[in-house]
């Protein structure tokens, strides 16, 4: 009863390790460089969760100086996201280009395949 | 002088980044390579002065745009961090001249300005890991100087430098999140992420809470592990290695690992060290067991490898094992054998990874085969080769010596006698693939394919000689080196808890 209700309580961090826990398989699992990408994009989500959510207060307000404001949410770990979104689009889009030349230069993008033609 | 000397901590980070904007808008390579030059040239004086001021005055904290830390953004230098701005500094600036000809020679003439201007930004984000006091920083520096990186690994010549970068990017950005995830614990425990000001929040946590702390460490420590290629984690670092440009090698081969090495060992003994109690967790003997199979499969590995770039990386790999050696067993000898070894084998390295740069550009071929004889063709450049690899060996005279001197001290001083032998017969395996190059080298008739191979032009070989002096050098006058390291060793231990 007691595991239930802490499931219950925590479910959004259930959620951020679950997603977590996908992005890292499709890294470790998938052969295929796309893939990968989109599995690496997953995880480093699932980072962003972890620190949105502790920033949130149920009930609580934009941080500015007013009167009747007195309990509001955290800007911090949204301003420190903007900068780790940001450098997860850089990580993606200089991924994605180096999977354009592989591509150019293999005629694959499956790393087993790739592997393959390396050997001869 | 007056108004530049309390901004000289972020001119540190400026001058690299503005060097790289401004290499960016250059069509040639050439106006490129100036800017590259100047800006290396002008790093050492800033680094240097903020050494000196450490050591005769003491940290130097600087708030950046004015916001007083812990809000803001903090530039902390102190004795562990200075002589790390100082190597970094002093080997881009050693190894400025060399890229003259070795990227007119390996890069694209419509790609070296971006080369250029890429490698500035990898110097600006590991300058920037190791100055910033803010966990949060470090990861974004980390990640411009990694970016950076992978295009600088996916400009050499082969293919299979593609796939070297993109194996690279997937693990550095596991490793990079890795980090995050841990700064995110320690930042919903505390409310801080000044370094300073965690190792203080964290020594009051709740004690009911110390499990979340473990589980920040773990992470942040697997993370920087990635970066650093502590051994099982090193397996992007050989290939991305031996198929970047000769010059992006020797770069990334000096510094890049040691400013991971250096987070590491800001993490363990002035952020976590005066919290929790280090001591009690197995962490010190888990980094032991890592560095030893690291020093020994690594050296095997890198005696049955014949591409000669892929040997020293797999070398580096072992050395890396070294200098982690010395941060778990954490005793004063000890320590001090890692730090001295961070800046020996990046002295080392380079020398080695140089001179393998000349043979590139004189006669191409990096399989070991191929190179009979090129001793008798490049004397210069193999003599500075045979210092560097009698330095990694540690023979008697070198800079490798010294640090594995205090690495066998600090074992002894731990009580774990067997790591004495390890040390000992590791550095005897180094022996063989070093000895199976210098053979290779000397003992054999040149082949006709060198018959046009000679030592390389000044600019190339200045470098080559400089690094192999400063590896004699700094085996024989160490209080430069050693004397440093002891200070901060002491002062890092004073820290623990």
């Amino acid at each position: 009863m007691d595991a239930l209700t802490t499931f219950i309580e925590h479910y959004n961090y259930v959620v951020t390790v679950f997603l977590m826990m996908t992005g890292l398989y499709i890294v470790a699992a998938r052969s295929n460089m796309v893939k990968k990408l989109i599995g690496l994009g997953i995880f480093q989500t699932s980072v962003y969760l972890l620190y949105i959510e502790p920033g949130k207060i149920l009930g609580g307000t934009p941080p500015t100086l007013h009167p009747d404001h007195t309990l509001y949410s955290n800007p911090l770990p949204h301003v420190l996201i903007l900068t780790a979104i940001v450098v997860g689009m850089a990580t993606t889009a200089l991924g994605l280009a180096l999977v354009v030349r592989i591509n150019e230069a293999y005629g694959t993008v499956e790393e087993d395949e790739i592997f393959e033609r390396d050997r001869d | 002088m007056t108004a530049v000397w309390p901004q000289l901590p972020v001119l540190q980070i400026i001058i690299p980044l503005f060097g790289a904007v401004l290499a960016a808008l250059m069509r040639r390579g050439i106006f490129a390579f100036a800017i590259m030059l100047t800006v290396s040239l002008a790093l050492p004086f800033v680094a240097g002065s903020l050494l000196w001021h450490v050591l005769t005055v003491g940290p130097i904290s600087y708030a950046l745009g004015g916001w007083l830390p812990p809000i803001g953004i903090e530039y902390r230098v102190d004795i562990l961090n200075a002589p790390i701005l100082m190597l970094v500094s002093a080997i881009a600036a050693v190894i400025a001249p060399f890229a003259y000809r070795s990227v007119a020679f390996e890069i694209e003439p419509d790609q070296q300005a971006w080369f250029y201007c890429m490698y500035l930004l990898c110097l600006t984000g590991l300058l920037g890991v190791a100055i910033t006091g803010d966990a949060f920083n470090a990861f974004v520096f980390l990640e411009i100087s990694s970016l950076s990186t992978y295009v600088l690994i996916a400009l050499g010549r082969d293919r299979r430098a593609l796939l070297a970068a993109f194996q690279y990017l997937i693990m550095g950005t596991i490793g990079a999140t890795f980090y995050v995830i841990g700064i995110g614990f320690l930042y919903v425990l505390t409310g801080t992420l000044n370094m300073a000001d965690l190792a203080v929040r964290l020594a009051s946590v709740d004690p009911a809470q110390m499990r979340a702390v473990f589980i920040a460490l773990a992470f942040i420590t697997v993370g920087i592990s990635l970066k650093l290629a502590l051994f099982p984690l090193h397996v992007w670092l050989p290939n991305a290695y031996a198929y970047a440009p000769s010059w992006a090698t020797i770069f990334l081969a000096a510094t890049a690992t040691k400013v991971a090495i250096y987070l590491l060992v800001r993490y363990f003994f002035s952020v976590f060290g005066p919290a929790i109690d280090i001591q009690s967790l197995p962490i010190g003997e888990f980094i032991i067991v890592l560095s030893v199979a690291a020093m020994f499969v690594a050296s095997v590995v890198a005696v049955f490898e014949t591409n000669i770039k892929r040997m020293l990386a797999f070398s580096s790999v072992a050395q890396i094992g070294y200098i982690t050696l010395g941060i778990g067993l954490a005793n004063q000898a000890g320590l001090t054998g890692g730090l001295v070894h961070i800046v020996n084998h990046a002295i080392m390295k380079t020398a080695l990874f140089l001179a393998v740069g000349a043979i590139v550009y004189r006669a191409c071929p990096v399989k070991l085969a191929d190179l009979a004889g090129i001793g008798r063709k490049m004397p210069l450049t193999m003599t500075a080769f045979a210092i560097g690899g009698l330095g990694l060996v540690g023979v008697p005279g070198t800079a490798g010596f010294v640090s594995k001197w205090y690495l066998a001290l600090g074992a002894i001083e731990a009580g774990w006698w067997p790591l004495v032998f390890a040390i000992v017969a590791s550095s005897l395996i180094a022996l063989i693939y070093v000895g199976k190059v210098l053979e290779t080298a000397w003992l054999h008739e040149p082949s006709p394919a060198l018959s046009e191979a000679r030592d390389p032009p000044l600019s190339m070989l200045i470098p080559i000689i400089a690094m192999a002096a400063a590896t004699i050098w700094f085996g024989f006058d160490t209080d430069w080196t050693v004397g440093v390291a002891s200070t901060t060793a002491k002062t890092l231990l004073g820290g623990l808890r």
